[in-house]
């Protein structure tokens, strides 16, 4: 199934990147090339594959529910690129 | 035509827990925005998800008291979308194979009973708190990550609701389940407790399923009510224009009581679900769910009717005491140190939620404990105070916190029962009262009233009634 | 005498004794890195200060005798660890000026151990690569060819280690990353079993796959890296509560009797004829020391690729979510929320993690889950199927670590594919979840550093180090450096 610059804009929505016609041709056709190599998977039987099993061997003992102090506010906002009242500032959402 | 609404809800219910689901951070509420927060909770590169015990304990208690199966292998999963106040750009939630499934709930409505099935389930974290910005800020908007990272169940019901009023007895005996496990505080307007509802329209008779909107922001019992109402005719009344109902998102302006579309790109939402890969598949075994049943608490319905059963106190009286459990709890003990189920029904219902509620307390903030008052009771048993003085007593307790013994003392508030006593208050009022008794010997028979009120009257009220009745007969009577 | 050149147990050996002391070694590796960093890439981050400062506690804690193998020796970590006020950039520009505020458990446990950190190296960035050509700042060099590429992603590490610019580093490793670098440059590179090694605070690309591990100068430094950062973190629900075995006690005894697996699907057509070659004398040498050869088969082996990256880029393309420019990180300005984000992520992120993000949110996306991601995992757990029936045969699986050496710098930049292939003898090992070593064996004739790569059962590190130390000892090799 070819990959079209709009399925590449579609992506790069889901995905939030900013991605220019020039670059939407690019990954079309890098995507494809991926893609197609891995095309080679729908060729092997997976009927009954399932590792659910062997990730929960051996599963750990859950945290215990005690509250401790976190972060101050100000380490907890040090690396914000804009804060304001002890909040994060971001540019207003626009649907 | 003749339509039917078809309602679904679902539930996002705060567990009380005293740390978040996947870190150590408190869940209190109200604290300074991103106080309580740590690196795993602000999403910061490199950190992990630990799961809350006790979050798992809690909604598994909430899917027995509901009869839901408990899966012994969910899958946690990453709900993937960009907005400020998810921090990780996923939330943590369960998909595919949620916690739970397959349960129901009883409702009662004026037109009867009738079981919403419940579909499931599942856990997941809550996402922070945006703010939006005025004035000058009005082109900004403000993310506290306090609440990012709280547990939350997700209970979806079956789309099983005809009306509004069905919705909201849901809601309620849900809302009642969740106070009484200890497991949610119910508070709607903190939003420990939130509600979205599903709601479409058919033309009755037809099986199939109508194109549904999704009603957000309705944060109290009236809201759900008026919006779902409010919807329900609004679909209508497209239909009926030769218009279709489109699936969307609208929210709930309860100024205006209407429903609004929030017109955002449905087809846009694709949250990429997959396995959580940082966190194992949580298995569930046998064994902690039968210490989790055993350990349910008994829940409204069956307290109610067992209220009914074992004290004999009519339905609406069972209804009341249990409408919390500690008001249940706090009626048991009443009679347990009373062994009078009426009597403390008839006290806790009448004075006891009057003061209360006069004074915006609850039950569990009471001033008067069970056992002050079953001290107040024995006193009217024993003729030792009236009904009524025993409530001007009762308040007295209410307004200071002191026991009974210890109002009647100071004030003087006792009844005198004592016939030594009584018999020379009589002697007085007699005393000083020649012609009218000679009148009453003379065959006025009203005249008894006259001197019952003189004896009331020198014994300050305090008389016992009976005692003064029988030993006013004799003494007047020569 | 040159401090440098000495391996972490060597100058150990001196510093217990104290013969020299760990500020004297510090300084010796601080002035090394600033002759030959320039020319190398390997390092991002330089922290003199706060080495030396650690160093001068180290000397402290050596004179009191409550000291580790690790304790005064000048040690780095790749650039994906976060350290505590230390920039911690993953490469990428989106983090250039993120400063942590927590260490991961890694850093946190070579502190306790005494090590002195000397800085943090290079990458791929976000991990992403196999040449670490794609770090958003420079390319890191192979110091027996500075035209070539150290391998990737932990390129820096593996340069650093092979030119003696540290004495020791833990990378990390999704789909080969300790282990081809580690190849490329000559150096002892191990992959622990997954859960073996805290992932907490190890910046992650794919979440089921990431591994931290040692790459150092012989195999029983390894062995001591390994023991020193292994082991249960309650932060990190992956993490396997296991003990530790003591690696380092555990490297004699030989190997006489060890079934080694040799897999079929692994000595493919397209191979370097002296790597095969050199493998070959390899496999000799262990058989001379009595181990059996056994052929063995993989038989999912060719799919390996394909899983990989459909699943590390879903995975990715959800851990990257975070870089969003909110809470920290780059953020270009624009008057909506959603124009902030696609320009910080567009600015921020370079080509190849764009390309992977795209790859991995595509896989996931409505309509392709199945076929793709479901897809992929289901294959995954064939592939973990087929090595648990050839350990039922064998005990260690030998494999050459990459099909060719090193490349040069721009020579598979151009297409994605290619460099991907490149790692096709050490992704089944993390699909799989099992420890894999790779060590020098040889050099090919234009004097480039070939790698044989050992995997063994899940938590069996001490096998395959067992037989990567008897290799070590008995041919001698891995003791020449590059002239630099």
């Amino acid at each position: 199934m070819p990959i079209t610059t709009k399925d590449v804009m579609r992506v790069a929505d889901l995905a939030r990147l900013d991605v220019n016609e020039a670059d939407a041709v690019l990954y079309a056709s890098q995507l494809q090339k991926i893609l197609g190599h891995v095309e080679k998977l729908s060729e092997v039987d997976t009927l009954g594959a399932d590792d659910k099993t062997a990730k929960t061997a051996g599963t750990r003992p859950l945290r215990e529910d005690k509250a401790v102090k976190g972060l101050s506010q100000d380490d907890a906002l040090k690396n914000a690129p804009e804060r304001s009242d002890g909040c994060i500032k971001v540019p207003q959402i626009i649907e | 035509m003749q339509y039917e609404a078809v309602i679904g809800l679902e539930v996002h219910a705060q567990l009380l827990t005293g740390s978040k689901l996947f870190c150590a951070c408190s869940t209190r509420f109200g604290a300074e925005p991103n106080t309580q927060v740590c690196p795993v909770c602000l999403g910061m590169p490199g950190t992990l998800p630990v799961l809350n015990a006790k979050a798992v304990d809690y909604a598994i208690m909430t899917a027995l008291a509901v009869d839901c199966v408990v899966n012994p292998i969910s899958v946690f999963a990453r709900k993937n979308y960009f907005y400020p106040d998810l921090p990780k750009g996923y939330q943590i939630s369960q998909y595919n194979e949620p916690l739970s499934s397959r349960g129901r709930l009883d409702i009662t409505t004026e037109s009867g009973q009738k079981t919403i099935g419940i579909t499931r389930i599942h856990m997941e974290e809550d996402a922070g708190k945006l703010i939006h910005g005025e004035g000058a800020d009005e082109n900004y908007s403000f993310v506290d990550l306090n609440r990012a990272g709280v547990p939350l169940i997700e209970i979806v019901s079956e789309p099983d609701m005809r009306v509004a009023d069905e919705a909201v007895a849901y809601l309620k005996a849900l809302r009642d389940i969740l106070v009484y496990l200890g497991v949610c505080d119910g508070n709607m307007e903190e939003g420990s407790f939130r509600c979205d509802a599903n709601v479409s329209i058919r033309p009755i008779g037809q099986a199939a399923l109508g194109t549904k909107a999704e009603l957000k922001n309705i944060n109290s019992f009236k809201f759900v009510k008026d919006a779902i109402t409010y919807e329900i005719q609004r679909q209508i009344d497209v239909v009926e224009e030769g218009g279709k109902v489109i699936q969307e998102t609208r929210l709930f302006d309860s100024t205006r009581g209407v429903t609004v579309s929030m017109r955002s790109k449905e087809e846009a939402h694709d949250y990429r679900y997959f396995p959580e890969p940082d966190l194992a598949p949580l298995v569930v075994n046998e064994a902690d769910v039968e210490r989790l049943r055993e350990n349910l608490p008994e829940l409204p319905e069956a307290k109610r009717s067992r209220f009914g059963d074992a004290y004999g106190i009519p339905a609406y009286d069972a209804g009341v005491l249990t409408s919390t459990r500690a008001l249940a709890d706090y009626y048991e003990e009443l009679v347990r140190l009373t062994d009078e189920p009426k009597l403390s029904s008839n006290w806790i219902m009448g004075e006891v939620l009057r003061l209360l509620n006069g004074n915006g307390l609850t039950i569990t903030g009471s001033p008067v404990k069970p056992s002050a008052i079953a001290e107040l009771l024995a006193m009217i048993k024993d003729g030792r105070l009236s009904n009524n003085m025993a409530k001007e007593v009762f308040e007295e307790m209410f307004k200071t916190g002191k026991t009974a013994e210890d109002v009647v003392k100071s004030k003087g508030v006792a009844q005198i029962s004592d016939e030594g006593a009584i018999t020379g208050i009589i002697e007085a009022v007699i005393k000083a009262n020649p012609e009218n008794l000679e009148r009453y010997r003379g065959g006025k028979d009203k005249l008894f009233g006259f001197f019952v009120g003189e004896v009331m009257k020198a014994a300050k009220g305090q008389a016992n009634p009976a005692t003064v009745n029988k030993l006013l007969k004799e003494k007047l009577n020569g | 005498m040159d401090l440098t050149s000495l391996t972490v147990h060597e100058l150990s050996g001196l510093l217990q004794k104290r013969e020299v002391s760990s500020v004297e070694a510090a300084q010796a590796y601080l002035n090394r890195i600033a002759s030959l960093n320039a020319r190398l890439g390997a390092y991002i981050t330089v922290t003199a200060d706060e080495a030396i400062e650690a160093a001068k506690e180290a000397d402290k804690r050596l004179l009191s005798g409550a000291s580790s193998p690790l304790t005064g020796v000048p040690v780095s970590v790749k650039d994906i660890f976060c350290t505590a006020g230390v920039k911690t950039t993953c490469a990428s520009k989106i983090l250039e000026r993120f400063i942590p505020v927590y260490d991961a458990a890694v850093v946190a446990r070579l502190k306790d151990a005494g090590a002195v950190i000397l800085g943090k190296n290079n990458m791929d960035e976000f991990a992403m690569g196999s040449s670490t050509e794609n770090s958003a700042f420079f390319p890191a060099r192979n110091p027996w060819d500075l035209q070539r590429v150290p391998g990737g992603s932990s390129g820096g590490s593996a340069s650093a280690v092979a030119a003696d610019l540290s004495a020791a580093s833990v990378g990390t490793d999704t789909g080969g990353s300790i282990r081809q670098p580690a190849s490329c440059c000559g150096v002892v590179g191990l992959k622990p079993t997954y859960g073996r090694v805290s992932r907490y605070g190890m910046i992650a690309f794919a979440s089921s796959l990431d591994q931290a591990g040692p790459i150092t100068k012989d195999v029983t430094d390894a062995a001591i890296m390994l023991k020193a950062i292994a082991g249960f973190d309650p932060l990190d629900s992956t993490s396997v509560d296991l003990s530790v075995p003591d690696f380092p006690c555990l490297l004699s005894g030989g190997v006489k009797g060890l079934r080694l697996g040799i897999p079929k699907e692994y000595f493919i057509e397209g191979m370097d004829s002296q790597v095969s070659a050199s493998v070959n004398d390899a496999l000799d040498c262990l058989k001379k020391e009595g181990a059996l050869i056994v052929p063995i088969t993989l038989p999912h082996t060719e799919y390996a690729v394909s899983v990989y990256y459909l699943l590390a880029t879903a995975e990715a393309s959800s851990n990257l979510a975070r870089f969003d420019g909110v809470k920290y990180g780059l953020r270009v300005g624009a008057a909506n929320l959603i124009d902030m984000y696609k320009k910080s992520r567009a600015a921020g992120f370079g080509a190849e993690v764009k390309r992977r993000i795209m790859l991995g949110t595509y896989a996931l996306s409505a309509g392709y889950y199945d076929a793709y991601y479901k897809k992929a995992s289901e294959v995954r757990a064939l592939i973990k199927r087929d090595f648990d029936e050839a350990f039922k045969v064998c005990d260690v699986i030998a494999t050459p670590t990459c099909p060719t050496p090193a490349f040069k710098l721009g020579e598979k930049t151009q297409d994605p594919l290619t460099m991907y292939l490149s790692d096709i003898f050490t992704i089944s090992c993390n699909l799989a979840g099992i420890p894999g070593i790779s060590m020098p064996c040889g050099f090919t004739k234009g004097k480039l550093p070939i790698g044989l790569q050992l995997l063994g059962r899940p938590f069996d590190e001490a096998t395959i180090l067992r037989a990567a130390y008897t290799f070590e000892r008995t041919a001698g090799i891995g003791k020449e450096k590059p002239a630099l």
